[in-house]
């Protein structure tokens, strides 16, 4: 019996470690294709290796990259929110429509405060969290019709709130972010940086953060183990909600500017970016650092397309095929079997 | 979590009582667990161990009575934790995180911190490493609790009560997806448990093991404690006894098969499928055979084998004389397998769609040309076999869902004859209906043996056999006994729970 039990405690323990290999290097599966597609940009385009375009693309991403860690949570909990990209919109609108005192231009004539219209910003991305929680968690609707029924209503509130009207002239308070540099770097690159950083230990180190990957993998185990369930996963739209806020005021810092369409469509590269970089839709799988590596790749792409000069039309399909590809590749070579 | 070490009783149950609407769970169960015992929980599907089990782990707040554990109290519903830290129970089904790790799953929620944030992973698997050393457990730590088998899981459940605190342990079922082998070092593992003072309650079917195990057993029948008792005092035999009852003979509630030639209805050589291995049997035109077994037995893999439902591996199948070729549940069909699935509500009907249409769905095709459905005739077939089945509805057009469970279950039966099958294989056939309908089901049954077509029952319910000419009973994927009509409850009884009993 001894030599049955030995036999059989050695071949789980190799394959454990094994495993655990296999666990990083699944976390960086998608370096092979942003390597090839750095290749492909430095052999296209002179312009592509400059250290300029390399800012370029970290702070075009910045935006879509802190709302990947918004859905990555909501994602990693078992969820799932379609509604973020519409705060991007509509956080920075209410804000902005309260600071500006000409009604001609769309304004609200309240003329706010702008310290306190960046609290009220925030605000705005608590209570959509909020409101997506209550539905979600405490009413059980299903999360992906309420937050795409949430996504069509505040589209609809960004756009009715100025009649479409785009608004400028904004005071200082809202360009900082997404035009200001530290040490010579734009503050959004930072920003991301520092909350990947932030969030990635988070999710690895604090016992909450665990909570949400125990959440999304097995609800009635990690609710027997203690944890509020309930409120973990209601708490994670609400961070999700103000991430996406902040991810507003960085696009408008950085196109200056309010319009009503303000992060349309970006929660499909959202996701796209989630899921390449190994966050599992079926919940309690993937980390931050693959998601990274997803938005990145996503970045360095946009960037090759245009610099290779693809007709302007043509731009989105050849992204969406290029996604479709990256997928496969990272399942045949890292097995990383997305939803399996 | 001292306290419980030192206690008296590691659980008392005292007159507690529970009713499901007219069910009544249990009624005045009293049970005494001294800490240190190794208690078994015996009784037939129905007999309210789940619902023990449930009150004593605090998922079910009983009606009346009172729960201690370790001399103590039990805590509210709602304290998790508290109800944790004195008593676990490890299920069937998996109450792991299957994406995180061993050593995760070990002390989720408890992770070691340094202040708070930042928990110490190198930590974690050394604390996860020496309890499962400690207590002789060997599972590695960083494997994901997802891909373990089922021995390693149950072993990683149990060490995490252990770091709980817990030292009161239910197993219920343990063994039923296990290999001999690994039952082995269940019962080892179990022996070490217990020298370091911690109290089972183990929940068997299979009587010969919980004599390897325990100590002394408890046997609920129909919501009450029979007996309580040290095992030395009860061999296997009176042990049935006690969860049969009063022995009664099968009494035959059906005309025997009518004795004619001809072909067989089914012919079942050598199947292998998942979890049954080499079963043969044969039922006659006319016949009526049984294949009762306990849950996991692979009694219902063989009754959906022969309807085409799951992948035969090895064997052949005839009806009425006909090979049977693979290829699911629609080939069966049209060979002239007519299927009742165990679960109605699950496999049987669509509860949103009409009567007239669920009635008819097996005999689409002989409702119009080239696979239009013609509403006058579905109209007619669906009154037809409304008539025949007298089915109570308020008429074709009513939603399913909304009939009685004897009325849905004639629908479904109604619906398996509708394509004159050569074989009828009914698995639970009156599971949850009341006694009227109960004995209309049969008549139906009854009405279709008469014109020559095989039925096989499977079902571990008594009162359902006794509509066979003979019940062959599955142990462990094979078929391991006979009865003829006429057999004493308890030999079968004690054959079912895998059991050689004579006399």
């Amino acid at each position: 019996m001894a030599e049955t039990g030995s036999t059989t405690v050695a071949a789980p323990r190799l394959g454990g470690r094994r495993r655990g290999m296999a666990l990083a290097l699944r976390e960086l599966s998608l370096l092979p294709a942003i390597v090839l597609t750095i290749i492909a940009g430095a052999l296209i385009s002179n312009a592509f290796l400059t250290t300029a375009n390399f800012f370029n693309i970290l702070q075009q991403s910045s935006e879509l990259s802190v709302l990947v860690i918004a859905e990555s949570l909501i994602l990693i909990a078992g969820k799932f929110d379609l509604s973020l990209e519409s705060v991007v919109g509509l956080a920075p609108m209410v804000s902005a429509w309260l600071v500006l005192k000409d009604t001609a231009m769309g304004g609200s004539g309240v003329g706010l405060d702008p310290a306190l219209a960046i609290v009220v910003l925030f605000v705005v991305g608590a209570l959509v969290g909020t409101m997506n929680g209550f539905l979600v968690v405490r009413l059980r609707l299903n999360a992906f019709i309420v937050t795409l029924a949430m996504l069509i209503l505040l589209r609809g509130v960004t756009l009715g709130i100025t009649n479409g009207k785009t608004l400028f002239e904004l005071p200082p308070a809202f360009l900082y972010l997404g035009s200001g540099k530290w040490l010579g770097v734009p503050i959004s690159i930072w920003i991301a940086g520092i909350l990947y950083l932030l969030f990635g230990l988070f999710l690895r180190y604090h016992r909450v953060g665990r909570a949400l990957y125990a959440i999304g993998g097995n609800p009635e185990a990690a609710r027997v183990a203690g944890i509020q369930v309930e409120r973990i996963t209601w708490g994670a739209f609400i961070v999700a909600g103000v991430l996406s806020a902040l991810a507003g005021l960085m696009l408008t810092g950085r196109i200056a500017s309010v319009v009503s369409s303000e992060g349309q469509n970006m929660i499909f590269y959202v996701f796209a970016a989630a899921v390449i970089g190994g966050i599992s839709l079926n919940g309690g799988r993937g980390r931050l650092l693959g998601a990274l590596t997803g938005v990145l790749l996503l970045g360095i792409l946009q960037n090759v397309l245009t610099l290779a000069l693809i007709p302007a039309f043509w731009i989105d399909a050849a992204y969406g095929a290029i996604i479709l590809v990256a997928l496969v590749l990272s399942r045949v070579s890292g097995g990383t079997a997305q939803d399996q | 979590m001292q306290d419980q070490r030192g206690a008296r009783m590691a659980a008392e149950a005292a007159r507690v009582s529970k009713r499901f609407g007219a069910n009544q769970a249990l009624h005045n169960v009293s049970i005494e667990i001294p800490a240190g015992d190794s208690r078994a929980l015996v009784g037939r599907n129905g007999a309210g161990k789940s619902t023990l089990v449930a009150v004593l782990t605090g998922l079910l707040a009983p009606d009346s009575g009172s729960v201690r554990l370790g001399d103590q109290p039990a805590p509210a519903l709602s304290e998790r934790r508290a109800w944790r830290e004195r008593v676990a129970a490890v299920y069937q089904h998996s109450t792991l995180v299957p994406t995180l790790t061993v050593a995760e799953n070990l002390f989720l929620n408890a992770q070691p911190t340094a202040g708070g944030f930042g928990i110490r992973w190198g930590l974690l698997r050394e604390r996860a490493e020496a309890v499962l050393q400690e207590w002789g457990l060997d599972v590695e730590v960083t494997e994901e609790a997802g891909r373990l088998g089922v021995e390693q899981r149950q072993i990683v459940e149990i060490a995490r009560a252990l770091i709980q605190g817990t030292r009161f342990i239910i197993l219920d079922e343990p063994t039923a997806k296990l290999e001999g082998r690994e039952v082995a070092r269940l019962f080892e593992r179990i022996g070490r448990l217990k020298q370091g003072g911690v109290t089972f309650l183990y929940i068997s079917h299979h009587l010969e093991e919980i004599y390897e195990v325990c100590r002394s057993v408890t046997v609920l029948r129909d919501g009450s404690v029979v007996t309580s008792r040290p095992l030395a005092e009860m061999n296997q035999e009176s042990v049935v006894a006690a969860m049969v009852g009063e022995a009664v003979r099968g009494q035959r509630r059906a005309p025997p098969a009518p004795q004619q030639g001809g072909v067989p209805s089914l012919v079942v050589a050598g199947l292998k499928v998942d979890g049954c291995d080499d079963v043969s049997l044969e039922i006659a035109g006319g016949e009526c055979v049984g294949l009762a077994g306990l849950a996991g037995s692979g009694k219902e893999a063989i009754g959906e084998a022969v309807a085409g439902l799951i992948h035969r591996q090895a064997g052949r199948i005839e009806v009425a004389g006909v090979a049977m070729p693979a290829g699911g549940a629609a080939a069966a069909r049209r060979a002239g397998v007519g299927y009742v699935p165990r679960d109605r509500r699950r496999q049987g009907i669509v509860p949103l769609l009409s009567v007239a249409e669920n009635l008819t769905m097996t005999i689409q095709e002989r409702l119009g040309p080239a696979g239009l459905i013609l509403p006058a005739e579905r109209e007619r077939q669906a009154q037809r076999m409304i008539g025949a089945l007298q089915l109570v509805a308020a008429g074709t057009e009513q939603p399913i869902g909304e009939l009685s469970g004897g009325n849905q279950q004639k629908a479904v039966l109604g619906r398996a004859l509708a394509s004159d099958p050569k074989l009828l294989v009914l698995a639970h056939p009156t599971q949850g209906v009341d006694i009227a309908a109960k004995e209309a089901l049969f008549a139906i049954v009854a009405r279709a043996r008469a014109e020559g077509t095989g039925v096989l029952v499977v079902s571990d319910d008594l009162d359902e056999l006794t509509i066979c000419d003979r019940v062959l009973v599955v142990f462990k994927g094979r078929i391991a006994a006979s009865f003829a009509a006429g057999w004493d409850d308890r030999e079968l009884v004690a054959a079912i729970e895998g059991m050689a009993m004579h006399g």
